[in-house]
């Protein structure tokens, strides 16, 4: 924790109605941000990591979704029992999104630097001429080669790493709070995806904004996050700081995790380990712990008792009824 | 602004847009170009057929009734001895009133209609939808014929029915085209930079479907100017002695196709040549004013 708690989840729930009865997305997930600091949220697809990040912005498409219980305090208002109006003024002014495709998350009928300056205009109530300039300005801080003369460029004669530059432009517009990305480099080279987060890290520590990193790559957690929360099956399975969680893991799923990610202090030609099995089916979680079924560890009582997110360490917890038996 | 003039050629070279938009009309799309000169020649007769007309549309003169074309009658004359060319003209310019006017209410119908429908779905979507099953339902001359029996015939009510009908019929297609665009991310971008409903659907929904909404008009000026002459062949139309299109293919034009074809051929023509232009035009309108195509070649 670098300094005060700006955003505070406690036991939010979200859920899906489909045609095979109500799917729980994101089941009691409850976490604390505080002002600068970076989270990491790791897990496979499907384990409710970015369900989480839409739900604190309140953009689950409802119906079929719905928010079903939980807190999402930010600067000490509950998001979700603000009225449309006062949401919005929220979403892209203090809280901003970066999506994870970029290669569809700007109009293509519109210019960039229009869909750049929108944010201002609409927030910051600039005249039109002005927001432009500063829509300038941010491509430059994201250091777009020619920024100027790329305002009137439209999408598609961006590369994809020039729009995700475009997005985080956007998203630093309003100087928010909070930045949310969701997988920001899924869809990237491996080369543009280091500059992609080196730029995001950097801009977000000069503004001092707190950043959510959603992502499944484990390396990047190393290198961008301070706290990592890693969740499982819509739950949260492990919580700590980074490098704590890198040192001492004490969720099987995080260990398992770790294992299947090829490394460079690895011995050559050392084979990778799988998680054996499946993602769970999330309308049919087992009543028990979640990742039992693909758990070296399992014992009957994770079979029939689900297991408490208890603390494991300062500012470590792990939803693990073995987690004293992990630490090695 | 000044930086922006040093770095200019990195980017496009940039035209004055009307002219660069014809130019590539002309070098891309010869079809739609030749579609762009018939609706402008249809579009000039229709707006100056008082001038162009060497007589009145409604002017008789019995002795040269029935005369082929010719020298002194470009499109040959009617059993009455009018001058078919003066008709044609004047006959444009209520087609092009006629056709521009409905095909344009018929389209802010459709889009008014399909955008708030397909963007907010759920329960409004259904109901709405439903009354457009129902109103698909009815055939469109029933319709037609029905509404023109009770309103009287003219071309106010002309305008406003053809409007309506394909309007509402022309929602689904709207509606279809919204429904794609709004699962787009930058869409649910949009709502997380806290933009408004109307602000969504203007600026990020309405341009994405500009494309089969361009379509839909350039079709739906074919379609009323084809449907304005159905309902003039039915004596449903502008009533005569004004010279429709429509009317003068079933008025004169089929009573006398034998002795004088050209009453039949020449707003039959008309009609068709017209209509098949507004159409590649459109096409060729869809495809150039598509950003993703601009600057592609």
């Amino acid at each position: 924790m670098t300094g005060a708690r700006l955003l505070s989840v406690k036991g939010l729930s979200t859920e899906f109605r489909t045609d095979r009865g109500t799917v729980r997305a994101v089941d009691d997930v409850s976490f604390d941000l505080a002002a600068g600091e970076t989270l990491a949220i790791v897990g496979e697809s499907g384990s409710g990591k970015s369900v989480t990040a839409l739900s604190v912005l309140r953009l689950i498409p409802t119906p079929p979704g719905r928010i079903s219980s939980g807190e999402v305090l930010f600067e000490g208002r509950d998001l979700l029992k603000l009225d449309e109006r006062e949401i919005r003024a929220i979403r892209g002014n203090r809280i901003a999104m970066i999506f994870q495709e970029p290669m569809s998350s700007l109009n293509p009928s519109l210019t960039v630097g229009l869909q750049i300056a929108e944010p201002v205009q609409l927030h910051r109530k600039a005249p039109w001429a002005a927001a432009l300039d500063k829509a300038g300005e941010l491509l430059e801080r994201v250091r777009l080669p020619d920024a100027r003369s790329r305002l009137s460029s439209y999408p598609h004669q961006f590369s994809g790493g020039m729009r995700q530059r475009a997005m985080i432009a956007m998203a630093l517009a309003c100087q928010p709070q909070l930045i949310i990305a969701d997988e920001p480099t899924t869809a990237l080279d491996v080369t543009v995806q280091a500059q992609i987060l080196a730029l995001l890290k950097e801009l977000t520590r000069a503004a001092n904004s707190a950043l959510i990193l959603i992502t499944h790559d484990l390396g990047v957690v190393a290198r961008y996050a301070d706290r990592v929360c890693v969740m499982y099956g819509g739950r949260v399975a492990e919580m700590g700081p980074a490098r704590e969680i890198y040192a001492h893991p004490r969720h099987p799923y995080t260990i398992g995790l770790m294992a299947s990610v090829p490394r460079l202090d690895q011995e050559a030609g050392s084979r990778l380990v799988p998680i054996e099995g499946q993602p769970p089916d999330l309308s049919r979680l087992p009543p028990g712990c979640a990742f039992q079924p693909r758990c070296r560890f399992a014992t009957e009582r994770c079979r029939v008792e689900r297991p408490p997110l208890v603390s494991t360490g300062p500012d470590h917890l792990s939803a693990c009824h073995h987690h004293d038996r992990l630490g090695a | 602004m000044t930086s922006l003039a040093h770095t200019a050629p990195a980017a496009a070279p940039v035209r004055s847009g009307l002219w660069n938009f014809l130019v590539r009309l002309f070098r891309d799309k010869p079809l739609g170009a030749f579609g762009f000169v018939v609706c402008v020649v249809f579009l000039f007769c229709g707006l100056f057929a008082d001038l162009l007309a060497p007589y009145g549309f409604n002017q008789i003169s019995p002795i040269n009734r029935l005369k082929p074309p010719g020298e002194k009658y470009w499109f040959g004359t009617d059993n009455l001895g009018r001058d078919m060319f003066s008709r044609i003209l004047y006959g444009a310019q209520l087609s092009v009133i006629i056709g521009l006017s409905a095909a344009a209410l018929a389209t802010v119908v459709s889009v008014v209609i399909g955008v708030v429908s397909g963007y907010l779905g759920g329960k409004f979507d259904m109901v709405v939808q439903r009354f457009v099953d129902g109103w698909m339902a009815f055939p469109d001359l029933v319709i037609l014929i029905v509404v023109v029996s009770v309103v009287g015939p003219g071309m106010g009510p002309v305008i406003v029915i053809l409007g309506l009908l394909y309007g509402i019929g022309g929602s689904r297609i709207v509606r279809g085209a919204v429904l794609s665009v709004r699962e787009n991310a930058y869409v649910h971008a949009a709502q997380s930079t806290g933009a408004s409903l109307p602000r969504i659907l203007w600026k990020h929904i309405l341009p994405n479907v500009m494309a089969p909404v361009i379509v839909l008009f350039t079709t739906r000026v074919g379609a009323v100017i084809l449907a304005e002459s159905g309902l003039a062949f039915l004596g449903l139309g502008v009533p005569p002695p004004a010279p429709t299109w429509g009317g003068m293919l079933s008025g004169s034009g089929r009573a006398f196709m034998y002795q004088g074809p050209w009453l039949a051929l020449a707003p039959g023509l008309c009609i068709t040549i017209v209509v098949y232009a507004i159409n590649v035009f459109g096409d060729a309108l869809r495809d150039l004013l598509d950003p993703r195509m601009r600057g592609s070649r």
